[in-house]
């Protein structure tokens, strides 16, 4: 058995090359099928990742004649794809200082690519429906008031408070609490099960209260109205137990593997250059999620309609 | 609980006291008498007590940590787990390179040959059908993408399957280490490993096919095992006689004998390898499985379903040929068999010609046939006129309501209240009359280790909502499963029925789901359901119709009315093929809990999620060592007397 197993391990050391096996260089197998030159992106769960990458992929394929693959990764573990080189960038980051120290200060693999041009801003909503009859719910002061019409069978007796995919920063729990709200945060699991939810909700006309984030499509379908939380203050959401605070609003960031950053020639200059507006992004994304066209119709619509805004990133 | 049965059976008859379960639950009652008080003295606390848990955030994260570090530079790295990589990369992306340059047409070829050989004309058609299909749904490149990670991963795990099969079947010492290590791999949810998986390997192939070949290579082994065991002792004693040495033995007589056993082994690991394939996608996989996984991104469940035909119908032509070829054991390998080969490589190779010549390599745009419109109005036409308001009955949104108020609720409140001691009594209790002190003792241990872990509270949650969805589908499965054993013509009308909604990626049901019982634990039950229900109507319907004809034709003449026979002849005779059903429904069940994380449906499920997404290894690998300890409990609790061989069934 062992004489066995150690022929079989040398047999794959022959077949692989002697010697040292290079983790950082780990491309995926699909890749260069054609022997054309390829891209990789990382697109995330939510639409408007989706649509950078689409419109990315787009012009990538059809003005600088490359070949793009794009892989589906949470946000986190697409960090790590990055400093490995399985990935050549993501071109929307809402903000990971412990990965940022790690990968792009200490071990030097992951490169800034500059911003998106995008701001993205989280918060608690409300359904304008519900809103317009019922002002003062905007502040979080009175939520408590319509904790009995936000209750559903999962919030146990209180308030239901619908939070999305374990991917995305939330400081909820925390919040509910140190607010001294009268609210169950019930975590929907994923994007797609809460969008499903709300749309529900607002098909119905029901009230609800949910953790969202623009810019984001389904406004334009369910418009909703942010609630008061109190207010941001530089580093008040420094330690997440104690956190009492709103949510900041963040510029959104683009991230290359180092390597390819310095070596990637047209691409990498092409992504570096990539930045356009939050109306932009929604126009994509809601041709993507809600007129179901595929994100790449969706981007050659849009590019048809903007030429003056990706010439100037062509390099 | 359990003390209450006890005193009540302390003044039973003695004619109780025969019984090995009464037996049992004395001896229970009395170890408990003794134990209990002296732990209620120790640690006096309604949940799990804190001085019996093990905090392992700190190491968990220090190794998660230490893996990122030493990645690139670790000898462990360089010189073996980086060659492995490399090497599935490299033969992966051998097997996709061949599949393109044979071209659609190469491939259909190729593979209709191929069904023809070994299954005849029918299946040769229906495997055409079938890979046309996947080209009109404009999914060729993925379903190309997918076919070469699973031929690699299948052959992977037949590979150690095998190994491992051998080394079971030919010594008693091994089989006696391997049983639980295949049992404890076969109730791992798939999910629960992923993310040590991707912390070493990085996501992408490598990764998957490693996930992979854990989740498809136990039934192989098994039946290897199973095959080799079972061989005619009169045809070894002969092939002794002969003066055979053992390796002679093996390979002229044991191997070929036990054929039919490795036939069905490899049917079922490419079934498991198949359904792994879009649980891979989460780890960047590619294939068919990230279409599907990115379709729901977007809320689109026509394109996920689009991606999801392909791999159904992909899981239906390679269940049924390989199927066909094991079905053929014992009889001549018909002539066609001999030239099979080299027709179909010839047929191949002309088609992929034809094909290069008339330009046509890649499946033309053209011909693609656009079904995501349609079925996503016809989900929301039904998910509009079932959510509320329907008269009389109620809406799905009011059932959703009332079964988690009614049924999870209670039962889940029920479990966490009781204390610790006596849900592990309770546990004993159940576990001990159904099988050994061994089986009742482990069922225990594990239930504790959820305690030990520090997540006692959600394993309940966990477990509430297992009982409740494996409850729900024994209902519906016996129902279900009773009706196709007396009617051959439901039955035919079931078995297509029962092929998608098994092979049918849970991603692609998600969001209809969501629609149809809203956020929350309902939806995860749903889920799960949806899921376990096909294997228990199957091993339910063949339990049934395996009942001794004899005896059912017996009661006929006597005038049994057709309820009569189901209650009073078959149920008792099918019990074994009953309890297998609860068992498998059980297992099945529970693998979907994770999926429950990410409609809803909390506890462990969204702990498991939420390590994946997070890269936190402290809370992901907690919670997935705990759904595995579930597993293990329920697993043991409901252990039939005859061992199961397969896990998909």
């Amino acid at each position: 058995m062992r004489a066995r197993l150690t022929a079989l391990t040398g047999t794959l050391l022959l077949l692989t090359g002697c010697g040292a096996a290079d983790m950082t260089k780990q491309a995926s197998p699909f890749a260069d099928a054609r022997g054309a030159r390829t891209v990789t992106l990382s697109v995330q769960s939510w639409v408007g990742a989706q649509a950078n990458v689409a419109v990315a992929q787009y012009l990538l394929e059809s003005e600088l004649g490359y070949r793009v693959d794009t892989v589906q990764v949470d946000e986190v573990p697409a960090w790590d794809a990055l400093s490995q080189g399985r990935v050549d960038a993501i071109l929307e980051d809402w903000g990971h200082p412990d990965q940022e120290k790690r990968y792009v200060h200490d071990k030097k693999t992951i490169a800034r690519g500059g911003g998106l041009g995008v701001t993205g801003h989280i918060g608690w909503y409300v359904p304008a429906y519900f809103a317009k009859q019922h002002p003062d719910v905007t502040d979080w002061k009175n939520l408590d008031r319509y904790a009995d019409e936000m209750r559903t069978p999962e919030s146990g007796g209180k308030g239901q408070l619908l939070d999305g995919s374990p991917s995305y920063v939330t400081n909820d729990k925390a919040l509910v609490k140190n607010l001294d709200l009268d609210y169950q945060v019930v975590f929907a699991g994923s994007e797609a099960a809460q969008i499903t939810q709300i749309t529900r909700f607002a098909k119905e006309k029901k009230p609800f209260l949910t953790y969202w984030y623009a810019p984001q499509w389904l406004f334009e379908k369910v418009p909703m109205t942010e609630v008061r939380l109190p207010a941001y203050e530089e580093g008040c959401d420094a330690d997440p137990a104690k956190v009492a605070c709103a949510y900041p609003h963040t510029p959104l960031q683009k991230y290359l593997n180092a390597d390819f950053a310095r070596n990637g020639g047209d691409a990498a200059a092409f992504l570096k250059k990539f930045r356009w507006t939050t109306e932009d992004q929604n126009e994509v994304s809601l041709m993507i999620a809600d007129q179901k066209l595929t994100p790449r119709e969706a981007a050659e619509k849009w590019a048809d309609r903007h030429a003056s805004t990706w010439k100037a990133w062509l390099p | 609980m359990a003390t209450v049965t006890a005193a009540s059976l302390r003044i039973a008859p003695p004619g109780v006291l025969r019984r090995p379960a009464a037996r049992k639950l004395l001896l229970l009652a009395a170890l408990a008498a003794v134990l209990v008080p002296l732990a209620h003295a120790r640690w006096a606390s309604g949940s799990w007590p804190s001085a019996l848990t093990v905090d392992l955030t700190g190491p968990l994260t220090r190794a998660g940590d230490w893996i990122i570090d030493n990645r690139d530079s670790h000898p462990l790295f360089l010189y073996f787990l980086g060659h492995v990589s490399n090497a599935v990369v490299v033969s992966v992306r051998a097997v996709y390179l061949l599949l393109l340059a044979a071209g659609w047409a190469g491939v259909t070829a190729a593979a209709t040959a191929l069904a023809w050989c070994v299954a005849g004309i029918r299946l040769a058609l229906g495997t055409a059908a079938a890979l046309l299909a996947c080209g009109a749904l404009g999914m060729w490149v993925p379903t190309m993408q997918t076919l070469a990670l699973m031929a690699v991963a299948v052959l992977v795990s037949v590979a150690v399957g095998t190994l491992l099969g051998l080394a079971a079947g030919l010594s008693d010492r091994l089989d006696r280490v391997l049983r639980p290590v295949l049992d404890t791999m076969q109730v791992l949810p798939a999910f629960a490993y992923l993310l040590p998986v991707v912390l070493v390997f990085g996501i992408g192939v490598p990764a998957a096919v490693l996930a992979t070949v854990v989740y498809a290579a136990p039934p192989m082994a098994r039946l290897t095992a199973l095959g080799l065991r079972g061989a005619d002792k009169e045809v070894l004693e002969a092939v002794d006689s002969l003066g055979a040495t053992a390796r002679q033995r093996l390979l002229t007589a044991r191997l070929p004998l036990a054929r039919k056993e490795l036939l069905l082994g490899l049917n079922q690991t490419i079934m498991m390898a198949l359904s792994m394939a879009v649980i891979a996608s989460v780890i960047g996989a590619g294939g068919l499985g990230d279409r599907v996984y990115q379709a729901l991104a977007s809320v689109d469940v026509g394109a996920a379903l689009a991606a999801g035909i392909p791999i159904v119908l992909l899981a239906v032509v390679l269940d049924r040929i390989t199927a066909a070829a094991g079905d053929t054991t014992g009889r001549r390998p018909a002539p066609r068999a001999v030239y099979a080969v080299p027709a179909a490589l010839a047929v191949t190779v002309a088609a992929a010609v034809a094909a290069r010549l008339s330009g046509r390599l890649d499946w033309p745009a053209s011909w693609t046939v656009a079904v995501a419109t349609p079925v996503n109005d016809a989900v929301a036409w039904m998910t509009d006129h079932l959510y509320s308001g329907v008269p009389v009955v109620g809406g799905t949104a009011d059932w959703a309501g009332h079964f988690t108020t009614w049924v999870l609720d209670p039962l889940r409140d029920g479990l966490q209240g009781l204390p610790w001691w006596a849900v592990l009594l309770l546990v004993a209790a159940v576990a001990w009359p159904i099988g050994t002190w061994r089986t009742a003792l482990t069922a225990v241990l594990a239930l504790a280790a959820t305690g030990v872990l520090g997540v006692w509270e959600p394993s309940l949650d966990t477990l509430s909502q297992v009982l409740a969805a494996v409850a729900v589908t024994l209902v519906l499965g016996f129902a279900i499963g009773v009706a196709a054993a007396r009617g051959d013509r439901f039955e035919r009308l079931l078995r297509p029925v029962l092929d998608v909604f098994q092979t049918m990626p849970q991603f692609v049901y998600l969001i209809p789901v969501v629609a149809l019982f809203g956020v929350g634990r309902a939806p995860a039950v749903a889920a799960a359901v949806v899921y376990a229900l096909p294997a228990v109507v199957r091993i339910t319907a063949q339990g049934l119709r395996q009942v001794d004809p004899a005896a059912l034709e017996a009661a006929r003449s006597l005038g049994a009315t057709p309820a009569q026979q189901i209650r009073q002849v078959q149920l008792p005779l099918a019990r074994p093929a009953l309890l297998l059903a609860v068992n498998q429904g059980v297992v099945l069940v529970l693998a979907v809990v994770v999926i429950g994380g990410l409609v809803g449906g909390g506890a462990l499920g969204y702990d498991a999620v939420f390590g994946l997404a997070q890269g936190d290894l402290a809370t992901g690998l907690v919670a997935g060592a705990a759904i595995v300890c579930l597993g293990l409990t329920l697993d043991r609790v409901t252990q039939p007397t005859e061992r199961r061989t397969t896990k998909g069934a």
